[in-house]
């Protein structure tokens, strides 16, 4: 790295670090809902790039009111976005969950065909409702441009955002799952079905509720993930295999497999990129994570599940 | 052999200086053609089993509704739609109403050659307008070849083809990309260069023949050059590499959801186009709509054509585009493009006299239109059209000002020593 001054490469080094931060927040908070229904349910999701696309919607929808019919909400609306994309994406994989996958537990193949399925139906119906071009979800003033840290450093709001919102649902999740009894009755039905409804638990609510909860934390990313990157109709399918390579890599039914998984894989990426390219750091990271696979099938963090 | 020529000629001389009057002289001159009942017989204008009825005449329009691609490819629908619209309001072709036909690719490139087959084979059309990216018309070029089909091609593309049965009414690649350099040299001094695309056959061919026009051209030094899978939407470490090297202009053809988090994340790294120059040949009105006009204001792009070009053709244009699709519709360079085919054909047709694809061809060299949207434009014997590049710079209502123009540049899709 001749011809740079240590003051350049200090401040490369530190927004290069941020990047790779943000990144693992983008995995992580892709990957979180479906760490609850892939991890825990067993249910392959490939629909979970919608929900995220139907919270990005949600926003979109919530900025458009408040820049066009009441402007002097702008600058507050995204809390109320982020909370209306939960309940939203919330409800939709309620009724999901009831009409659609109680049927198919325990047959993964024809899960994984109808909510494939499901996502292509949502799809359409996104572009025949918002039309088939991206939208641009208008910003708060506040989320616009940079922090200047110092002359060199400028570390972006939006990532701050994400950064943010991941933290906070990262506890929550760790919260409800091993320290509620909502989480106790999850975990129960996860490891043993059959004893966990012997010993009371209405195990077929305790799945609808864990699904839903899956789809609402892809909500909230996908309203989070307004600030960052597009919204249109494909916008949830950009992400799916990442998803899924983070969740499967980490260890299904392992929350801190999942995050361990995610800052792996974001800063191997975000190193590979900056030394390399986009292309190929992402072919090594593939190749990579699929080398460790074929030595450790179970990923990262071993399940205690009896299957 | 030589008579075929002498008379084609001709009738492309014809046709060409008739262009020159303005289109409501052109309009007017068809409507009394058509109102004297001086269509010509349906058994005369087609030979080759068209389906050319003797008031109607049936085209293709195939373009992407459903899938990843309805994104881009709906503003060349509506362009087309209104064209032929109005070539019907001003009595049609040959004296025969255009009828529409309409498949859709649905993304899928297998899809696009089936429904080519389609509508050659079934529904006979005289003409098809359609396809979006390079993938889709690869797909259905040996169809049409086949079947001596034509095709309107309407998206700048990277060049390296030239067939028969295609027009290509965008820019290729020499025309978008060696113009915008020049003046990017000259006017923004710039020498040090980073080139930045998506990663299929589009940016990198562009790239290649940017990066030669740099270096054995102006004589500069491309610092860096980076492709990203289509759909990447994380560019944290690209542009902390574009601050570390400070290239005087980024050169970008990134496109499609890429493109929004690429220049959000830009904008939000603090990497204001006031900072860093940034010329790109993949961003129009229409991407504009999604990225936000916040996000690329000062950013540059190197087009034939923007919404708001100070021209007679393209006041007509735009209003009559509103009047259809409602006062907030956009029109990028491709929707544009796309306008121009139906009229090129239409063109062509009359001054062939005919509906047989051969002929229609043969007439279509050296036609010139002045007051298209983009101004003056000739149809070259290469099938691509001559035409001005200008580079627009975007403001925060997702407009551009045009800041410079080009000569008309001459097409040139198999450019030598840049291969």
């Amino acid at each position: 790295m001749g011809g740079y001054t240590g003051e350049e490469l200090t401040a490369i080094f530190l927004m290069q670090g941020f990047s790779g931060l943000s990144l693992f927040c983008v995995f992580l908070l892709m990957a979180l809902g479906l760490a609850i229904i892939f991890g825990q349910m067993g249910v392959i999701n490939m629909a979970h790039g919608e929900f995220l696309t139907l919270g990005a919607y949600i926003t979109y929808l919530v900025s458009y009111v408040a820049s066009d019919v009441w402007p002097f909400l702008l600058d507050y609306y995204f809390p109320v976005a982020i909370i209306l994309a939960f309940v939203g994406t919330f409800i939709l994989g309620y009724l999901v969950e009831r009409f659609l996958i109680r049927f198919l537990y325990n047959r993964p193949l024809d899960t994984l065909l109808a909510t494939w399925g499901l996502g292509l139906i949502m799809q359409q119906i996104f572009r025949s409702t918002f039309g088939p071009r991206e939208k641009s979800v208008v910003m708060p003033d506040w989320l616009m441009g940079s922090y200047q840290a110092t002359d060199m450093v400028d570390i972006p709001l939006n990532g701050l955002l994400v950064v943010g919102i991941t933290i906070v649902l990262t506890i929550a999740v760790f919260f409800l799952l091993y320290r509620s009894r909502w989480g106790i009755k999850v975990r129960a039905t996860t490891q043993n079905r059959m004893m966990a409804n012997a010993a009371g638990i209405n195990t077929e609510r305790v799945d609808r509720l864990t699904f839903a909860l899956g789809c609402g934390i892809a909500g909230v990313a996908g309203a989070a993930f307004t600030t960052i990157a597009s919204t249109g109709p494909t916008t949830g399918s950009l992400y799916i295999v990442d998803t899924f390579l983070v969740v499967v890599f980490g260890g299904a039914a392992s929350l801190l497999g999942t995050v361990a998984s995610a800052f792996g894989i974001a800063q191997a990426q975000s190193i590979l990129s900056f030394f390399l390219s986009g292309s190929m750091a992402k072919v090594i990271t593939l190749m990579t994570v699929v080398g460790i696979l074929m030595f450790r099938p179970q990923g990262l963090f071993a399940s205690k599940v009896r299957r | 052999m030589g008579t075929t020529d002498k008379t084609g000629n001709q009738r492309a001389l014809s046709g060409g200086t008739g262009w020159r009057r303005s289109l409501m002289t052109l309009a007017a001159s068809v409507m009394l053609a058509s109102g004297a009942n001086a269509a010509p017989a349906t058994s005369e204008v087609n030979t080759t089993g068209l389906a050319v009825t003797d008031d109607t005449v049936t085209v293709g329009i195939l373009h992407s509704l459903t899938g990843t691609m309805a994104i881009s490819e709906t503003g060349s629908v509506q362009a087309e739609k209104l064209a032929i619209e109005q070539i019907n309001a001003q009595g049609g072709v040959l004296g025969r109403q255009i009828k529409i036909i309409q498949e859709d690719g649905a993304s899928d490139w297998p899809t696009f050659a089936e429904k080519s087959h389609k509508l050659l084979e079934r529904d006979k059309v005289a003409t098809v307008f359609g396809c979006w990216t390079s993938a889709s018309r690869k797909a259905v070029l040996p169809v049409f070849e086949k079947d001596n089909g034509l095709l309107y091609y309407p998206t700048f593309y990277e060049g390296l083809e030239e067939s028969h049965n295609v027009f290509y009414t965008g820019q290729e690649a020499t025309q978008q990309i060696l113009a915008g350099l020049n003046w990017a040299h000259d006017k923004l001094g710039a020498k040090t260069f980073y080139l930045v695309g998506s990663d299929y056959i589009w940016p990198r061919t562009s790239m290649k023949i940017a990066r030669k026009h740099i270096e054995n051209v102006l004589h500069g030094k491309v610092v860096g050059e980076e492709y990203y899978p289509l759909g990447s939407t994380q560019f944290g470490s690209l542009i902390n590499k574009i601050k570390l090297k400070k290239p005087d202009l980024v050169f970008g053809a990134v496109v499609g959801g890429s493109n929004v988090a690429w220049f959000k994340q830009l904008n939000a790294a603090g990497l204001t186009f006031k900072k860093q120059p940034m010329l790109t040949i993949s961003v129009t009105e229409d991407e504009v709509l999604g990225i936000g006009g916040e996000n690329v204001e000062g950013l540059y792009s190197s087009m034939k054509y923007f919404q708001s070009l100070d021209l007679p053709g393209n006041k007509e244009f735009v209003d009559a585009f509103k009047k259809k699709y409602g006062e907030d519709a956009v029109i990028g360079d491709v929707t544009e493009s796309a306008y121009l085919g139906p009229w090129l054909w239409k063109r062509a047709v009359e001054a062939a006299g005919s509906f047989d694809v051969d002929k229609v061809v043969a007439a279509s060299p050296d036609m010139e239109w002045d007051n298209s949207p983009h101004g003056y434009l000739k149809v070259d014997k290469n099938h691509h059209l001559w035409m001005r590049t200008r580079i627009g710079q975007w403001k925060a209502d997702g407009q551009a000002d045009v800041v410079w123009e080009s000569d008309v540049i001459k097409p040139n899709p198999f450019p030598e020593g840049y291969q």
